[in-house]
């Protein structure tokens, strides 16, 4: 018999449902980003041992400008990120899906910018993704809590499987760091990663901070594809942590303070 | 009582068939959409909001403008709206349907929409706009049932209906200043983010709507023997000409505090809207073509003589219920993503297909008045046979 894990988990789920209604509400709204979604089972774990989950109280980042300014044209990471996330590819900005991209300083700092900036800065493109922000305005407006700060480590979360896809957050954030699936994105990607979900047209998705990866023990894909080093990752609760170092002694800016967010991404410039 | 609006004449009928064909064009693209997911509309990763929910934004204004009948007849006793509230009622329970409508055709995931009561998030302002216009429905729908019934029977209203009535009051402001808060609040456009938002809203709804009231009452003359009278439909023209002034000034007010502070945050997304941004200036005709219908409908408005006569009437009306769907119908939602929070200028045009399931949308509203409206001639036996 033929079963696939769709029907197996509607099957299951409708089972559940007649067996006592109140927890099958809750099978239903779980967070199931760890469930690949709609794709074949996932590929056996891989063979080299498990490693201790990454655990902070506050992750944050600092993204060192100088340093990604010196690898010109490099795209690394959000080569990374995208591979690893089944991140389409639609190739044109209408239909547009990206965690994290690399940006001009006159518009990831659009507050900023003024005429007579460096030649440096005039020219430099970063990387921009999810801020993580601290008082996060997209998980305020989502009418069916399918995004979330989570509180034990501040990374902001989705929960695609309950998105309503109503981009209510999308119109929320104020650094533009949200994408929403406007076509089936599957056609999309070049080679899908079974380890990790898919998503259905009609979603919101965004950069998660890979806590998937964490809870494997592993830093964010694009920490790790970074060979400038240009990304610091770490926790901002502790005092000896790689990132507070970092925001000791050197200037660092974030983007839109003003509007009260806190953002947890950091820029060295 | 519904099988009142099963009857009619040929004229009807053939009203009635055109409607549905609308529908069914409207339904046959939204299948379309749906297979195909939001990506056949002008919408994109930078206007992630469009002409849905601009018609959404426009109608709750419609539907709460059926507070300027109920509110005259009950609070301050004129007789007079005694015939029309029951229009005033059915306008706002169609328009309410309308916007449920946009709002649905709007959704990415559009069957998981139970979630917005499986995981009640009373944070978000989307949470309370559901609450408020689902309450505002069953409030109108409880209301003109009953109140339509007793006149069938030619009896007395029961009393407890009337605080359900006095309460239908502060509900309607409720809806529109809670769809204003779902924009007004965001940080992240400032366009939106402004105090005079849900004051507005208001003002918009309140020349809407009375005038598209105006205009169904005179339409209803015209095809039934059902005559609204000189009175009420004057009485009407004054709520539009107060209602469309005070928008007006809220325009200066709104306009001069985006000027003369001349923050480009704010600036910028009035200079697309009246000169365009970058090279890109598609609503720039429009914003002028409603700012002069505006003026116009003013003129037409306050001068005593062009009020009181019926075709000068119209005219003011049609230009007051234009002014204002250009204003939110098209301007106001996509223009808060315009400059994107990068500063970049995407346009956005709706598609074929939109436009084509909003029609659609608008069929079925015409229906549903279509509808409620020979039901309530019928009871007062006002329809030719």
């Amino acid at each position: 018999m033929s079963i696939d894990r769709r029907k197996f988990l509607t099957l299951s789920g409708l089972s559940a449902l007649g067996l006592a209604g109140a927890p099958a509400v809750r099978v239903f709204g779980q967070d199931t980003t760890d469930v690949a979604q709609d794709t074949t089972p996932a590929e056996p774990a891989q063979p080299e041992q498990p490693r201790a989950p990454l655990v902070a109280q506050r992750w944050a980042m600092v993204i060192d400008i100088n340093k990604c300014v010196a690898a010109e044209g490099c795209r690394d990471c959000a080569l990374a990120c995208h591979k690893v996330h089944n991140v389409p590819d639609f190739d044109n900005p209408k239909d547009e899906v990206k965690w994290i991209w690399k940006e001009s300083f006159e518009h990831a700092f659009h507050d900023q910018e003024h005429a007579h900036q460096s030649e440096k800065l005039r020219h430099a493109t970063l990387p921009v993704l999810c801020n993580h922000c601290d008082d996060p305005p997209c998980t305020r407006v989502c009418p069916t809590e399918s995004t979330w700060k989570r509180e034990s480590d501040g990374l902001v979360m989705m929960d695609w499987h309950r998105c309503i896809g109503c981009r209510y957050c999308v119109a929320a954030c104020p650094y533009g760091s949200r994408s929403f699936n406007w076509r089936d994105p599957r056609p999309h990607i070049d080679e899908i990663n079974k380890s990790y979900p898919t998503r259905t047209r009609g979603v919101v998705e965004k950069c998660t901070f890979c806590d998937e990866r964490l809870a494997r023990g592993q830093m964010p894909a694009c920490v790790e594809a970074c060979k400038e080093k240009a990304m610091i990752f770490g926790d901002l609760e502790d005092p000896e942590s790689e990132v507070r170092q970092v925001l000791r002694e050197t200037f660092t800016i974030r983007r839109k303070p003003g509007l009260g967010t806190h953002p947890e991404i950091y820029y060295i410039v | 009582m519904l099988e009142k609006a099963l009857s009619g004449s040929r004229q009807y009928w053939t009203w009635v068939i055109f409607l549905f064909v609308l529908i069914g064009v409207g339904f046959f693209f939204y299948l379309r959409q749906y297979h195909e997911g939001l990506g056949i509309t002008g919408l994109s990763r930078d206007v992630t909001w469009g002409f849905y929910i601009a018609q959404f934004t426009f109608l709750v204004g419609v539907a709460a403008s059926a507070v300027m009948v109920v509110l005259p007849y009950y609070l301050h006793d004129y007789k007079a709206f005694g015939k029309i509230t029951i229009l005033g009622e059915f306008l706002a329970i169609s328009s309410v349907i309308m916007c449920m409508t946009f709002i649905f055709v709007d959704m990415g995931q559009p069957f998981r929409i139970t979630n917005v009561f499986l995981h009640p998030s009373p944070r978000s302002l989307m949470f309370w706009d559901t609450v408020s216009l689902g309450g505002y429905l069953v409030l109108n729908v409880i209301i003109s049932h009953i109140t339509l019934n007793s006149e069938r029977k030619g009896i007395a209203p029961p009393k407890w209906i009337r605080p359900v009535i006095i309460l239908s009051i502060p509900w309607a402001i409720s809806i529109h200043t809670v769809t204003a808060f779902l924009y007004s609040g965001l940080a992240a456009r400032p366009f939106w983010m402004t105090a005079i938002l849900a004051p507005r809203f208001l003002a918009t709804a309140f020349a809407a709507g009375p005038s598209l009231l105006i205009l169904l009452c005179l339409i209803l003359r015209k095809f039934t023997r059902f005559d609204a009278g000189y009175g009420p439909i004057q009485k009407l023209a004054q709520i539009v000409t107060y209602a469309m002034a005070i928008n007006v000034f809220f325009i200066l007010v709104e306009l001069f505090t985006a000027i003369y502070s001349n923050i480009p945050h704010h600036t910028m997304h009035f200079e697309y809207l009246f000169l365009g941004l970058d090279g890109k200036s598609s609503l720039v005709g429009w914003m002028w073509t409603s700012e002069i219908l505006a003026l116009i409908a003013l003129v037409l408005l306050i001068n005593p003589t062009t009020r009181h006569r019926q075709s000068t009437l119209v005219v003011a009306c049609l230009t007051v219920f234009g002014s204002i769907w250009i204003d939110k119908g098209l301007g106001m939602v996509v223009t808060g993503f315009i400059p994107n929070p990068l500063g970049t200028v995407t346009e956005y045009m709706p598609t074929f297909p939109e436009l084509m399931i909003s029609v659609g949308i608008y069929g079925l509203g015409m229906l549903l008045i279509t509808g409620f409206y020979r039901i309530a001639l019928s009871v007062r036996k006002q329809i030719p046979t």
